[in-house]
């Protein structure tokens, strides 16, 4: 019996232990481009898991088809989820006499002394997809998108169906990323403000498909009424949908439910085009040509400014987007 | 007095009185949890829908990965920590292999009976590692699947190319969702076939006598001329079986796959199903039906908190203030607290007659 029970906390204490820990600790290195030809620009990228989500896997590639040998780079590449195997990365890259340092990094602390030993030993920082807590004058530029943002473009769009009355239920990512904190606090704004909008329920389905079915079904069970889903990924619009087509509730242009995702993967654009879906704000990966074009005017001996480079990022409205969107902004 | 020590003395009772209080808690929160509706879903096709509906539907995976779980924990006096991973796995090389090199095929590149029976393959492989590891190395079982937990979703994002295929071909949701014209989930008719497979196995091999007696004493197992080794190396493989069945419906549900969000957590799920159906996390005797019942308890649970409205980042909390009672009411020194707090009473009665 003692056995049984010591089991078990330390299975809670393994389960505690591993998700502090970040769930995919794998790192691995490599994709050199090989020859240190003198025009080529040596580049070290340092990114995060890309089976991390649609998002990620798109960033990657974006990346890896910008940073190569006829765009006159060297290009390595580095990945993980985890804050020190990315700064053990980084030391290694600037060992290695890198140019230019490219970090998208998994925390925002920790950043000081790497980036100190890069500027002296003359590596030039460029900062993607995630904000870091250093001074700015560690970096030469950061690229980043304004998640705020995204959210208040959703919500104005939603503001603008001018519903008379607004029942939302709002599935939340996961809680504390800045994903989620961005696209959740324009909405609880919006809710605050004013008197016809309603949270049916608010709840984190964790960026999955599956516990966003499970959570709307619920609604669903209970018999409250509500017409507007705002999800806060695409995947867990689509688990909504599904709860939705099973119980035979219209939804999509012109129909009794408003559905809302981010992300603008292809398939949830082709939703739009299908008008099943009413909105998808994008969440813009492409981030590659922007620092393709700070490195040549670095190159150049000029200085960036402002610093901060927000993506652009648009939101798109089921009465007009076309093939052509989807084929262009579809990850 | 005799019969009701009886009844509680029963491993299945711990399950049957979790249901029973949580059934009774909804009934008189709110009798409506019970209403099924008969209804058409937006293709046309009669569907049922009620709160008991969804738990038979998703608790389903749960307690096809309870039976694997509650052989492997019996015969190893150990759990399976890889699960959620090995469903990963077996998901992504089953939607690989529908889907060729193209990620959003119009057709099927292969029957899908086909690509299940690979995935069954490498489920088993992957189960099979870890059953060496265990077996053969002697590696505590949960360092041993330690491995694949970290290193799995990363394998099936690898074996995808990191692309998130989709599938477009209606007939491939049939096993996550309805058979036209059948009214009732069918993750719940694929649950019911494991379970009758796995009684069946049961009933006519020594499989059932076997695990149990490796799990209650290795050495004597052995000095009766079993092979410890191969059986629990045996009930990982099975494990993995099970594992492949989950990936299949797992996947049929969206016709996609996430590797990062797939069955997350659901080792721990199939871990508590086991440990609610009172069997010993130590190994030894093991009662297959009470797992499978706590694996519909622990979703019977999950779907009253979303009913009562329970924020979802608070659910395992509440999951693991059904542990600490299990535990608690499972130790020795409870039971005999409550054993002498019977007799007690018993003689207070008696006296009063």
């Amino acid at each position: 019996m003692k056995k049984k029970v010591l089991g078990l906390l330390l299975t809670v204490a393994m389960v505690a232990g591993m998700t502090a820990c970040g769930s995919e600790p794998a790192a691995s290195t490599g994709g050199d481009a090989g020859n240190q030809g003198g025009e080529l620009i040596k580049v070290g990228i340092i990114n995060n898991d890309s089976n991390e989500s649609g998002y990620r896997t798109a960033n990657n590639k974006d990346l890896q088809n910008m940073f190569t040998e006829e765009n006159g780079y060297a290009a390595s590449f580095a990945y993980s989820n985890m804050n020190d195997e990315q700064i053990n990365a980084a030391q290694k890259f600037i060992q290695d006499g890198v140019e230019y340092l490219l970090l998208s990094a998994a925390d925002t602390a920790g950043w000081d002394t790497v980036l100190k030993d890069a500027q002296t030993e003359g590596v030039k920082v460029i900062l993607f997809d995630r904000v870091i807590d250093a001074d700015s004058s560690l970096y030469e530029a950061s690229i980043v998108s304004d998640m705020d943002k995204e959210g208040e473009t959703a919500v104005t769009w939603l503001t603008n169906q001018n519903l008379s009355e607004y029942n939302i239920i709002h599935l939340q990512g996961v809680i504390g990323n800045a994903a989620q904190k961005g696209r959740s606090g324009a909405l609880n704004a919006a809710v605050e403000a004013n008197d016809n909008w309603n949270l049916v329920t608010q709840q984190t389905a964790n960026w999955s498909a599956e516990e966003a079915q499970q959570i709307v079904q619920s609604i669903i069970d209970s018999g409250e009424s509500f017409n507007v889903i705002y999800a806060e990924n695409d995947d867990m619009a689509k688990g909504a949908v599904a709860a939705l087509d099973k119980a035979n509730i219209s939804h999509g242009v012109g129909k009794d439910v408003i559905i809302m995702g981010f992300d603008c993967n292809t398939w949830a654009l082709q939703e739009l085009l299908n008008k099943n879906w009413n909105y998808d704000g994008q969440c813009n990966p492409y981030q590659a040509s922007k620092i393709h074009e700070i490195i040549q005017k670095l190159e150049k001996g000029e200085t960036i400014s402002p610093k901060v480079i927000i993506m652009e990022e648009k939101g798109f409205d089921a009465n007009e987007i076309t093939q052509d969107d989807i084929d262009k902004y579809g990850i | 007095m005799q019969m009701l020590k009886k009844i509680t003395k029963q491993q299945i009772f711990i399950p049957v009185a979790a249901l029973l209080i949580l059934a009774v808690f909804n009934l008189i929160a709110d009798p409506s949890f019970y209403k099924i509706t008969f209804g058409y879903n937006s293709a046309g096709n009669p569907v049922m829908t009620g709160n008991l509906i969804t738990i038979l539907d998703s608790g389903s995976e749960l307690a096809i990965l309870a039976i694997g779980m509650t052989l492997v924990t019996a015969a190893c006096g150990g759990q399976d920590i890889s699960v959620g991973a090995a469903v990963a796995i077996s998901g992504s090389m089953l939607l690989r292999v529908l889907c060729g090199s193209n990620t959003r095929p119009e057709t099927l590149q292969a029957p899908i009976i086909v690509a299940f029976l690979v995935s069954c393959v490498v489920a088993m492989f992957f189960g099979a590692f870890n059953g060496v590891l265990v077996a053969y190395f002697k590696i505590q079982p949960m360092v041993a699947t330690l491995i694949l937990f970290t290193a799995g979703r990363s394998i099936a994002a690898w074996i995808n190319n990191n692309e998130l295929p989709v599938i477009s071909e209606p007939s491939f949701g049939y096993y996550g969702g309805y058979i036209p014209g059948i009214p009732i989930p069918t993750p719940f008719f694929i649950a019911v076939i494991c379970i009758i497979v796995a009684v069946l196995l049961l009933k006519f091999t020594n499989l059932g006598l076997y695990t149990q007696a490796v799990g209650i004493n290795e050495s004597s197992s052995r000095l009766n001329g079993l092979n410890p080794a191969f059986i629990k190396f045996l009930t990982f493989v099975l494990l993995g079986l099970c594992v492949a069945v989950v990936g299949l419906i797992k996947v049929s549900r969206f016709s996609t796959i996430n590797y990062s969000v797939i069955a997350k957590d659901i080792e721990m799920d199939a871990i508590l199903a086991v440990a609610l159906g009172g069997n010993a996390l130590s190994g030894g005797k093991f009662n297959l039906a009470a797992s499978i019942l706590g694996a519909y308890v622990i979703q019977f649970l999950t779907t009253t908190l979303y009913k009562v409205k329970v924020q979802s980042d608070a659910l395992p909390a509440y999951k693991a203030v059904v542990v600490i009672l299990l535990v608690v009411m499972s130790a020795p020194i409870v039971r005999q607290w409550l054993a002498g707090l019977g007799k007690k009473l018993k003689k207070q009665v008696k006296e009063a007659v």
